[in-house]
């Protein structure tokens, strides 16, 4: 397997405060990995790592087996995609998607046919003589990626490149990144602290908390078996609960036994039970393994949120089906919905970082 | 309460002491003592002894104007990079002869550089030759210099404080290296302070008076010496408001050529 970048025990602090310790990872060829955290937890400055606008104290940045830890931004092989779009205010577009171009003193007739080819790409044809500020958040951020890739990078940094759009325009872009990452064939890395930006687009994702790596797979890995209570509830809404892992393949949440698919994490040890709110199915009390009372119901569109008293834990359920608030209810769960975690020991442990 | 009656006193204010006397200045300036229509007093100018004031004017505003530039720039730059603590400490310690009187700095540079002030009394002291510093161009130029600097490195670093980092890191990240990066990218960003530093130095220097009579004794006269002595020595008011409206007219094309230039570095080429 090929590593493109890779990151070796990169530590970084700012004045006193760490922001990265002795983090490691790798990027493969043609990827679209996600860093994925809230704000603070180190996924922007592992990027201006990676870009170039941060050294790191300690590690190394590797790319493509060379060392391009202490080499500036305009002599590393990738481009940038700034938060705020970074278009250059003074310069039309056409000017604003020559500049790498110019810079590396690139014929006319090249440049002129990069930013048609550029333009088109982004679904902006003839926007060469407008300013910046003439266009639209959107359309700003569209000539922030022309810009970009007209280079010919061999990997694309993206910091939040949706954060200061709306909610439709931010979607409509999610299926135009992809479009785009499969028209050029590079690889991605893209920042966000949004899960579901992050579940659409990526083939990896990477997630972080307090400067530690949290978890690393694929969307449906991260989402079905998070591995730790911290990227449960940051991925999606979830129920954790603390339980109790009697045996293999069977758990007792809340004084119930039920059975699951999980093994291997011995006998009687406590743990952190994660149950998504999707897969709690509601039914009549008789059927349920837990009897509850309906205390909440919200119209969420798709669904029905729903909170459930029961056993003395609110459960938070969706469901197409509406239960009305004070109804009778039973609670089942299927065994191979039910993710077993491990408990951490302290809360210092809950940062820290899971090696693959 | 109507917002526009509240402009009321200023109004009042910018009629009496802007419009009137701008009036005053026009008619003295296009009237003779009979109070007959003629631009003999515009004219004037062109007289070998104004023309030369003049011309000496020009020439010490530009001067200083440029160095004050050169010495400007780099300083907004730092200021610019420094931490916002450290900063605003170094733009007070810059700000603070600019609050004392413009007169009394003027005459403490002439304590100075007198012939025997106290440069050439230390350097007496030391066994060097003095310097005969005072009543030249180049002290009319220190003084200028000295007095407007602040006013070109504020706009400047102003402007400059006013780029988004991130617009910089772009270029960076586009290949940019720092010399390409400045001239690119920062340069043209900071023309509008630029441009507000070279007006708000350029003009007082070409109108003083004052740093031309203390630093520059009787010897050296330019044109704001020239109208004063009108005014104040000779009495001549229409001769001194002909050269005022010259004056006038040298900087409002000053101005204009400066706005042109402004709207060029917008950039609308490609």
């Amino acid at each position: 397997m090929h590593k493109l970048i890779d990151l070796q025990h990169i530590t970084k602090a700012f004045d006193q405060n760490i922001v990265l310790d002795d983090m490691s990872l790798y990027i493969r060829e043609n990827e679209f990995l996600t860093l994925l955290g809230p704000s603070g937890c180190g996924k922007t400055t592992t990027l201006r790592i990676i870009g170039g606008f941060e050294s790191p104290d300690k590690g190394q940045v590797i790319f493509d087996g060379t060392d391009i830890t202490s080499r500036p931004p305009n002599r590393r092989p990738l481009n940038t995609v700034f938060q705020k779009y970074a278009l250059f205010p003074h310069m039309n577009i056409g000017e604003n998607i020559a500049f790498g171009l110019r810079i590396k003193n690139k014929s006319r007739a090249y440049i002129r046919d990069k930013i048609n080819y550029a333009l088109k790409l982004v679904n902006l044809d003839g926007y060469e003589k407008r300013m910046p500020d003439s266009l639209s958040g959107g359309q700003q951020q569209r000539i922030a990626i022309a810009r970009a890739i007209v280079n010919e990078p061999r990997v694309l940094l993206l910091d939040e490149p949706l954060g200061a759009l709306d909610l439709k325009l931010r979607q409509d872009m999610q299926y135009e990144l992809i479009r785009l990452k499969n028209e050029l064939g590079i690889t991605f890395i893209y920042v966000t602290h949004d899960q579901e930006e992050a579940l659409t687009m990526s083939d990896t994702i990477v997630v972080m908390n307090q400067g530690y790596i949290q978890q690393i797979g694929t969307p449906e890995r991260i989402y079905n078996e998070p591995e730790n209570a911290f990227v449960a509830d940051f991925i999606g809404d979830s129920n954790i609960i603390g339980g109790i892992m009697i045996r293999d393949e069977l758990v007792e949440i809340l004084g119930t036994r039920f059975p699951c698919v999980d093994t291997g994490f011995g006998q009687n040890r406590p743990v952190d039970v994660v149950i998504r709110p999707e897969d709690v199915e509601l039914t009549s009390p008789q059927q349920g393994i837990l009897q509850g009372i309906v205390s909440h119901v919200i119209f969420k569109g798709v669904h029905y949120e729903m909170e459930v008293m029961a056993s003395g834990f609110e459960w938070l359920v969706q469901s197409t089906k509406m239960f009305s608030v004070g109804t009778q209810v039973g609670l089942y769960v299927e065994p191979f919905n039910i993710q077993i975690m491990n408990k951490p020991t302290s809360e210092d442990e809950e940062a820290i970082g899971v090696n693959e | 309460m109507n917002k526009k009656s509240l402009a009321f006193p200023y109004i009042l204010w910018a009629g009496a002491f802007i419009v009137i006397p701008l009036c005053m200045v026009f008619y003295y300036g296009m009237t003779d003592k009979t109070g007959a229509f003629t631009l003999s007093n515009i004219i004037t100018i062109a007289t070998a002894e104004h023309a030369k004031a003049l011309v000496l004017s020009i020439e010490l505003s530009l001067a200083s104007t440029a160095i004050c530039f050169f010495l400007a720039y780099p300083l907004a730059m730092i200021l610019t990079d420094m931490h916002v603590s450290t900063h605003s400490f170094v733009v007070l310690i810059f700000i603070l002869p600019m609050w004392m009187n413009f007169l009394l700095r003027t005459l403490a540079w002439q304590t100075l550089l007198e012939k025997t002030g106290v440069i050439n009394s230390i350097l007496q002291l030391i066994h060097l030759p003095g310097l005969d510093i005072i009543n030249t161009p180049g002290a009319i130029i220190l003084g200028m210099v000295y007095n407007f600097l602040p006013f070109m490195v504020l706009p400047i670093y102003n402007a400059l404080s006013k780029i988004d980092t991130n617009v910089i890191n772009a270029a960076r990240d586009l290949g940019a290296n720092g010399m390409q990066t400045f001239f690119r990218i920062i340069f043209p960003l900071s023309l509008p302070g630029i441009i507000s530093g070279i007006t708000m130095v350029f003009i007082p220097a070409l109108t003083t008076f004052v740093i031309s009579t203390l630093l520059g004794g009787s010897k050296i006269l330019l044109i704001g010496n020239v109208i004063e002595q009108e005014f104040t020595q000779t009495g001549n008011w229409h001769l001194g408001s002909g050269l005022s409206i010259v004056l006038m007219i040298f900087i409002l094309i000053n101005m204009v050529a400066e706005a042109v230039f402004d709207r060029e570095g917008e950039g609308t080429r490609l």
